[in-house]
């Protein structure tokens, strides 16, 4: 009897416990998070500043008179922005298309068929993970250079199409489907094409989800290869072209040159804000490569 | 993907294993080998001419002296790894990434757990906090490097002037060589903060509740006395996977460096990846950078395999 009163006086104590920290936590978690974004308040408030006030300098993030439009308008005006979204867009959609074609059907004849040389396949995928992109770049350029392909969104493309990190996860997943669903397909006359398309690709959509939103954001913000193959400011990615638009600003005008940050990294943001979730797990399986 | 929604850390352990043990149960008949094949030749062709000659080559010619645009070639032997192991600038650079690495991981990682342990017990607005959290991880880097660059400028920087508004001195945060590794590292950290806190988020989750209430009945009650009896103990796994994670992620710094300094001032910012850049794709110094290469690749893959062998050991503790 006593002890049952003991252990649910503990209980009630536990649980005060917690309580009595929410409030204090909130706190703390809000200039935590206040100190995060403060960069993002300082770009937006920056962009919407006329240049004598950002060169008064001071604490202020708020403009005292608006100059966003002439800003962002300036900033559209001088320096191909959308243009170098475009590019981002092709090259990211040109990517992700083609390892999503390559990666697919091979993850898939690994998880479900037998058949010669399937165990070397799954050591090469394994030692594939291993090799980064840094490792290939040398090789890859001199090969481009050499075919007369670089500075072109094929060199931009290319090096990326065969992803093993997609192979590997790919695979992991179509394990996961019984094979009891496909041979009943097959008892009912499906071919193996046939199979792939319609029962096997639909179920893939959440998996392919996770790993185009890796890909594309991995890539989206790339600077290496792209800093290497190009040479034309036309074909520009928006990590080079922000580059750009900074090295000719050279210090007369940050509002614009704000702007123009908040132009580059919208398109992302947005889609974040939009599937939250889906980015954050995307992104952490991202992790699983190193 | 189910798999998707466990620890990061667990869920690479079972992918590993299941890996290494795969097989498919029955074995169709020849004509599905053959289908089988035709779905992986296509990306066995891409794979070796994108991945696996690329990586030969730059072996072998890291044992060459070759220079882009020069028409001979010869075999030079040990020479580019001996130049490695005697020039001045290699030894900074891997320096420098290393001191950046020790300075941005275990900040982003002790940073990102106590955002997660704070995140995931508040009841209020977690969804808020973890996106807010995470924001600088799906900004351009490039961009938001512009925007510190700006922050930090020396006379207009927003920083700038609230140090002076506190009565302490001015700072060139990027162009001081005492300060610009710091303050590239202090950036990276401002990135990866949310990135660790969501990797930990994953494996707080699988951690019983009932495990909080039995410490609880033990006397452990206060968030401090929770966090070390329980949450950091059956951690353990996740923190070594980030800890991994985020040692190779600085390694391969380059964005923050190439925008913002071009490993000035007096090569005090210059890393690995810079160096190869340089060598390479600057100068065309083809041998030398393949050798430089070819060593920071051995270095990631030590890494990486060490965590694989640390991670396979850490299974047996869950």
């Amino acid at each position: 009897m006593t002890q049952a009163i003991n252990s649910t006086a503990t209980k009630t104590q536990a649980k005060r416990g917690p309580q009595r920290f929410a409030a204090g936590r909130l706190i703390i978690l809000s200039l935590a998070a206040g100190i995060l974004l403060l960069p993002y308040i300082y770009m937006l408030g920056f962009s919407l500043k006329p240049a004598d006030e950002i060169f008064a300098g001071g604490l202020s993030p708020i403009p005292e008179q608006f100059a966003g439009l002439s800003n962002y308008i300036g900033a559209l005006d001088q320096e191909p922005l959308l243009r170098y979204l475009l590019n981002g867009v092709i090259v990211c959609a040109g990517i992700l298309f083609f390892q999503l074609i390559f990666a697919v059907p091979c993850a898939y004849a690994l998880a479900k068929f037998r058949f010669p040389g399937r165990g070397a396949m799954l050591g090469l995928v394994l030692f594939g993970l291993l090799i980064p992109i840094q490792a290939t770049s040398l090789p890859i350029f001199i090969g481009l250079a050499q075919t007369g392909l670089t500075d072109s969104y094929t060199a931009l493309i290319v090096p990326f199409i065969s992803s093993v990190f997609a192979v590997f996860l790919f695979y992991q997943f179509f394990r996961t489907i019984p094979d009891e669903l496909l041979d009943a397909a097959r008892i009912d006359g499906c071919s193996e094409v046939s199979i792939m398309v319609r029962i096997v690709l639909p179920l893939t959509i959440p998996a392919a989800t996770a790993f185009g939103i890796f890909s594309v954001v991995s890539h989206w913000n790339d600077l290496f290869w792209p800093l290497i193959v190009l040479r034309s400011p036309e074909l520009s990615t928006p990590p080079l072209g922000i580059l750009a638009f900074r090295s000719e600003e050279a210090g007369d005008s940050y509002g614009e040159l704000m702007a123009g940050t908040v132009i580059i990294t919208a398109p992302l943001v947005v889609a974040f804000l939009a599937a939250q979730r889906r980015f954050i797990e995307g992104i952490s399986l991202g992790a699983l490569k190193g | 993907m189910t798999a998707l929604h466990s620890s990061p850390a667990s869920d690479m352990q079972v992918r590993h294993r299941a890996f290494a043990a795969g097989r498919p149960k029955a074995p169709p008949h020849l004509s599905n080998a053959l289908i089988g094949c035709g779905f992986v030749v296509p990306f066995v062709i891409a794979f070796s001419i994108f991945v696996l000659a690329p990586t030969a080559i730059v072996v072998v010619m890291s044992f060459t002296d070759w220079k882009l645009g020069e028409a001979t070639v010869s075999f030079a032997g040990l020479a580019n790894y001996e130049q490695l192991v005697s020039d001045r600038v290699p030894r900074i650079s891997a320096t420098n990434t290393i001191l950046y690495a020790l300075m941005v991981t275990p900040i982003s990682v002790m940073l990102g757990l106590w955002l997660a342990v704070l995140v995931e017990s508040s009841r209020l607005g977690r969804a808020f906090f973890r996106s807010a959290c995470f924001l600088p991880v799906v900004s351009t880097t490039v961009a938001m490097a512009i925007v510190w660059e700006f922050l930090l400028h020396p006379t207009l920087g927003p920083v700038n002037s609230a140090l002076l508004l506190a009565g302490l001195p001015a700072q060139r945060f990027l162009s001081d060589a005492a300060l610009v590794l710091p303050t590239l590292a202090g950036i990276a950290i401002w990135e990866n903060a949310g990135y660790t806190m969501v990797l930990f988020m994953a494996g707080l989750k699988s951690i019983s509740s009932e495990l909080y209430d039995a410490a609880a009945v033990d006397g452990a009650d206060r968030p401090w006395e929770r966090f070390w009896t329980v949450t950091l103990p059956l951690l353990g796994p996740t923190l070594v996977f980030v800890v991994i994670i985020m040692l190779l992620r600085s390694f391969r710094v380059f964005e923050t460096v190439a925008a913002l300094t071009g490993g000035g001032p007096r090569r005090a910012s210059e890393v690995l990846l810079f160096t190869i850049y340089q060598e390479g794709f600057l100068f065309f110094q083809v041998g030398y950078a393949s050798a430089i290469t070819v060593v920071f690749v051995l270095f990631l893959l030590v890494l990486t395999l060490v965590s694989y062998r640390l991670m396979d050991r850490s299974v047996h503790y869950q």
